[in-house]
């Protein structure tokens, strides 16, 4: 349905003001931006880091093409598979509890109440602060070895945790810090939920369906398509878990939070190792669309397309 | 009958309020800690009254780092944020218009790639944008972290097309025969319209930009150009004890505009979040 007549305009009909108003002139000015920030920052240091990966470039001296060797020692690199072990683990903890959360916490506060919209800033305000060193700095205090919680915690008789110390400990603060920080997600729920027909619930009603049926049956799968959304962009997000850990942990004790984009980072810059750095990159970057991919295929089973139901 | 419902209401609202405040129990600690010194704040009390009120806490955290203050780290983040902030709502709501309104030849290409690069997660491409920045000489500079943000960012491109979504078409078309051109459609219509996607996307670039950590690290090599969360995290590096009051008040200063833009614009966040679009 594309028009093929300029828009009409007093200016007259000059081939300038032609091309000016030219419907494809008026796309491509205004997707300007886009295309030219596409090209300059993710285009061009995509592929110059596809040839980096594999040189021995190291900021400095001249790089040397060493072929696939980056790649085939990353396979060797014990610290690069446990970097990518532990983000897995991080990713299949922290994202499920979050939207969990998110949704629950949405859920409750669809119900009509004038404090609702308080309530909804309240728990969002971890959301808004939550990925500054600020309170990374406070997490870490609170997870002390002789912190809040630890104190708390000796004081109602419960043995304390070395969370810092221990391998198995040191990922669940930052596990918690994530979920803690479900706000954005909560709001996307309550947009989605706001959007779901009032007329459904009524005929589930009707039908003499109760609450708990009416969640996980109209509920749930009207709402599959936002949850598809959060899960995509929680799942991308916590992937590149970065400040946090390099605030809280640094990566230890013993590489137990060793993330992958922390890893990325002491090698490509506190190391210097560029070439090796990129290839690192490039290895997240086909796990991710692997991953991401899988998402996008299983969700056939279980989105809710209103066009077919 | 009544009682009952007086009673669950009473029940859902101790709980939605008691788990809320538990949420936000951190932040609180935080703040009570910028008043406390040393050892009151190593207690481990949940007490969120200060014993005694240390006000000295912020003229020390102030005094920053060498004789860098904490004056210019406020006044960097701001530059920073601020022009990064414009940049995104302006050059993000451009591209929104093209791909949502303007049926040009390419759209569905580009289309494509917003959303691909929407994906692309941010840390992948770390190490090829510093490579590239490093070639032309902007490691060091602000530039890195500003002036990406005018090229249109795919997440807020796709926020703003989604509630564009809303907008009816025939408003364009009334605006076309009343004599505008597709230019002034979108300075005169749609912009305007956009309102509260514009909200929601300054709040959320204001804040991530605001706490972004990496950026600064990754590219401010002076301590005079430092953002004011490198600052903070300067306070737990130190080589002696930690001031911990000091790092407190600080941080707690390095969330009031974050807090401010947030109250000021809440009641337009939830407006501006559209997910009309997300279903088949």
């Amino acid at each position: 349905m594309s028009k093929k007549i300029n828009a009409p305009d007093k200016s007259g009909r000059t081939p300038w003001n032609r091309f000016v108003y030219n419907t494809n002139t008026v796309g491509y000015v205004f997707a300007a931006p886009f295309i030219i920030g596409f090209l300059i920052f993710t285009i061009i240091p995509m592929l110059s880091s596809l040839y980096y990966s594999c040189t021995d470039y190291n900021l400095i001296e001249k790089e040397n093409w060493i072929g696939l060797s980056n790649y085939i020692y990353l396979f060797q690199d014990p610290r690069f598979l446990n970097s990518i072990k532990v983000t897995l683990q991080y990713v299949f903890l922290s994202v499920p509890t979050k939207l969990a959360f998110a949704l629950f916490i949405a859920f409750l506060l669809t119900r009509p109440s004038r404090l609702v919209s308080f309530y909804r800033s309240l728990y969002y305000l971890p959301s808004l602060i939550g990925g500054s060193v600020a309170v990374a700095l406070v997490w870490k205090e609170l997870f002390a070895r002789k912190g809040l919680i630890n104190t708390n915690l000796a004081a109602l008789g419960v043995s304390t945790i070395n969370w810092f110390g221990s391998m198995t400990a040191a990922k669940w603060p930052i596990i918690i810090m994530t979920a803690w920080q479900f706000g954005s997600s909560m709001l996307i729920f309550a947009a989605g939920l706001k959007e779901i027909p009032g007329s459904y619930y009524e005929a589930a009603k009707i039908d003499g369906a109760n609450g708990r049926k009416i969640f996980w049956k109209i509920t749930l799968p009207c709402l599959s398509p936002v949850i598809l959304f959060n899960l995509i962009m929680q799942l991308i997000s916590s992937f590149m878990v970065f400040t946090q850990a390099f605030v809280i942990t640094a990566g230890g004790p013993n590489d137990a939070t060793m993330y992958y984009a922390l890893y990325v980072y002491k090698q490509g810059i506190q190391s210097r190792n560029m070439g090796y750095a990129s290839a690192m990159s490039w290895v997240m970057l086909l796990i991710m669309g692997v991953i991401t991919a899988i998402v996008f295929k299983t969700s056939k089973h279980w989105v809710f397309n209103e066009a077919e139901g | 009958m009544k009682a009952k419902r007086i009673i669950s209401t009473t029940i859902y609202h101790i709980f939605i309020l008691g788990l809320g405040l538990l949420m936000i129990y951190p932040v609180l600690w935080m703040i009570s800690g910028s008043l406390k010194n040393n050892p009151e704040i190593l207690s481990g009390s949940l007490n969120l009254i200060p014993p005694a009120w240390r006000w000295d806490n912020f003229s020390r955290g102030w005094a920053g780092f060498g004789r860098v203050t904490f004056t210019s780290y406020f006044k960097n983040s701001f530059i920073v944020t601020i022009i990064a902030t414009l940049g995104t709502v302006l050059s993000s709501s451009c591209v929104a218009y093209a791909l949502a309104r303007v049926k040009f030849r390419g759209n569905r290409i580009l289309f494509t790639i917003m959303i691909a690069t929407m994906l692309l997660p941010g840390q992948v491409v770390m190490i090829p944008q510093y490579l590239i920045y490093n070639r032309i000489g902007w490691v060091g500079t602000m530039l890195p972290l500003i002036v990406p943000h005018f090229f249109g960012a795919a997440f807020f491109i796709y926020l703003m097309m989604q509630f564009m979504a809303g907008i009816p078409k025939e408003l364009d078309e009334a605006a076309i025969i009343d004599g505008c051109s597709k230019y002034t459609v979108f300075t005169r219509v749609v912009f305007p319209l956009l309102k509260p996607a514009l909200i929601s996307t300054i709040i959320i670039q204001f804040y991530w930009k605001w706490d972004d950590y990496m950026g600064p690290m990754l590219y401010l090599g002076k301590p005079e150009s430092y953002t004011v969360s490198i600052a903070v995290k300067l306070f737990a590096d130190a080589t002696s004890t930690t001031d911990y009051g000091a790092m407190f008040a600080m941080s707690t200063l390095s969330m009031i505009p974050v807090f401010l833009i947030f109250l000021f614009f809440n009641r337009y966040l939830v407006d501006g979040i559209s997910t009309s679009g997300l279903k088949g």
